[in-house]
């Protein structure tokens, strides 16, 4: 009861600051006459949010599912590469330079020659990019995680004749995880603009990328925000997600004072 | 000076030698050269046999406490423990160790953490359970056997970790500065609480410390040390019972002060200087 009370009150002022931001945004459109090219209004965005709320709908689902996809594979990778370079150093100063230079490449700038690869109809262009985009944060972080663990940590396992799996599960992967699922939220933002951002250079027209450049290249504005919008909802979901789950691990692991 | 034998000693399961330290020489090389940090140490601990090491920071007394865990090799010499090697000795579980960081799990409930030794070591659930329940008992913290180890100060934090060194009721007891890090009150009281647990445990300690009146309190010997290099000064013999021990009038008795002016002398005998990082309070 007093907890609602408390989300609430504390929900309260951001949503009342969004309500004022749209309804000066609707006053300075009608007042100002401001062509729809320029600005569209917030409830022509609304009533096109509305009317194409099926096609917005799926193809939500078509651009979360590649956004997930490639998360999942991105981050899966990045895992084990880290991994691999925590038990091999002179593999970590291998991939060191390569991941740095990963890091800085525009990777969807690699979406139109992935579309050639893979042809114009599919999928897995996007989800390629996703999962590079992805990749970086997850073993940055993850390869951070592996060595936080504390000295006197590494000597309990020494002293308790541990064995390196023992050692592994016991300390390091419980202090690696928070670090883990911080890398998570960061790639999370990162794969679902990626696989908008790789929409506009081709491939089939079914996802809110697509679905933008369609409407602008035809003056639909007002059309073109709407779907901007559905890509917020997915950001926005996949942000809210892996915040959660990064918040739940966070609150009984990793390196804290004592 | 009249050293009486330390009750115990005689009849212990494990036979009369807990840790034989012979010729001990430890070498760092480092980026600014070879630093000595123990140069031919002897040390004998009986079974059941509470010994301190002090001495200024830098004598190797960590040091030569790591070489008994095994938590680090000497450059010469041998050391064992109940008649194996270190290295043996440890993978056989034979001593429990605390450190000056409780260096709890922070994930585990300290329930959890008191437990850990003994799911390493492949002890069934129920009795883990048991033993977890008499360690807590055992250390005062019954009502806190549920939380996590953020959520205590740290004197509790440090009672929880010896709690867990003792878990395995093992035959030593290996404890490096536990008690640095705390407040002087709770000090004497945890001092207190592990004469206690050794009564109870019939454990060999060996226990490094910074501080003159611990060492006294604690110990039938102490073992003073002096730096660079680290070798051993003196052995003072401690003439107090453990009956004595439990009892906090110790602290004021004439012979507990007699014993700690002995050891005082011992630390600064033929140093011109007061030793550096030696509490003389």
């Amino acid at each position: 009861m007093t907890a609602a009370r408390t989300a609430t009150a504390r929900a309260l002022p951001p949503v009342l600051l969004l309500v004022v931001l749209l309804a000066t945004w609707q006053t300075v459109v009608v007042v100002g006459q401001i062509p729809a090219f320029l600005l569209p209004s917030p409830s022509a965005i609304g009533s096109e949010l509305v009317a194409l709320w099926p096609t917005i709908s799926s193809a939500i689902l078509v651009t979360g599912g590649n956004s997930l996809l490639g998360l999942l594979l991105g981050a899966l990778i990045g895992v084990v590469v880290a991994v691999v370079a925590g038990l091999l150093p002179s593999a970590d100063r291998m991939l060191q330079p390569f991941v740095a230079g990963l890091a800085v490449v525009p990777i969807v700038a690699l979406a139109p020659v992935l579309y050639t690869m893979y042809g114009a109809a599919s999928e897995v262009a996007r989800v390629i990019v996703a999962a590079i985009a992805a990749f970086v944060p997850v073993f940055v972080t993850t390869t951070r995680g592996l060595r936080q663990v504390r000295p006197v940590h590494r000597d309990l396992m020494r002293a308790y004749g541990a064995t390196p799996r023992q050692a592994t599960v016991t300390v390091t992967v419980p202090t690696a995880l928070p670090f883990v699922f911080t890398g998570l939220r960061l790639a999370s933002s990162l794969a679902v603009i990626s696989a908008i951002v790789a929409e506009y250079f081709g491939g089939p027209r079914t996802g809110i990328g697509s679905f933008i450049t369609t409407a602008a290249a035809g003056s639909n504005y007002a059309r073109a925000w709407a779907f901007v919008v559905g890509g917020i909802l997915v950001g926005l979901a996949f942000y809210g997600v892996t915040l959660a789950a990064e918040h739940l691990v966070r609150r009984r692991s990793g390196p804290r004072a004592g | 000076m009249t050293i009486q034998t330390a009750p115990q000693r005689e009849e212990h399961p494990r036979g009369a030698v807990a840790v034989e330290v012979t010729g001990a020489t430890r070498v760092f090389q480092g980026s600014a050269g070879t630093v000595t940090a123990l140069d031919g140490v002897d040390l004998t601990v009986g079974a059941g046999e509470f010994v301190s090491l002090i001495g200024p920071s830098g004598c190797g007394k960590s040091t030569l406490l790591r070489l008994i865990a095994d938590l680090d090799r000497p450059t010469a010499g041998t050391i064992e423990v109940f008649g194996r090697t270190a290295e043996q000795a440890r993978l056989a579980h034979d001593y429990g160790i605390a450190f000056q960081q409780a260096g709890l799990l922070p994930w585990r409930t300290v329930r959890a953490n008191i437990e850990l030794p003994l799911a390493m070591h492949g002890t069934g659930r129920a009795a883990r359970r048991e033993r977890a329940d008499h360690l807590i008992e055992l250390v005062g913290l019954t009502e806190f056997a549920d939380h996590y180890p953020d959520q205590l100060s740290g004197g509790m934090q440090q009672r929880v970790a010896i709690a867990r060194a003792v878990a395995e009721e093992p035959s030593l007891l290996l404890m490096d500065e536990p008690f640095g890090a705390l407040d002087e009150m709770t000090r004497e009281r945890l001092q207190g609480e592990l004469v206690r647990i050794c009564a109870e445990t019939r454990a060999a300690v060996v226990f490094v410390t910074h501080s003159i009146p611990e060492a006294v309190f604690l110990s039938d010997r102490v073992v003073v040390m002096s730096a660079r290099p680290g070798q051993i000064r003196e052995v003072v013999d401690i003439d107090l019972t453990r009956a004595a021990r439990s009892d906090e009038g110790l602290r004021e008795d004439a012979a507990y002060f007699a014993a700690v002016t002995r050891v005082r002398e011992a630390l600064h005998h033929g140093s011109p200087t007061p030793a550096q990082g030696v509490e003389l309070r």
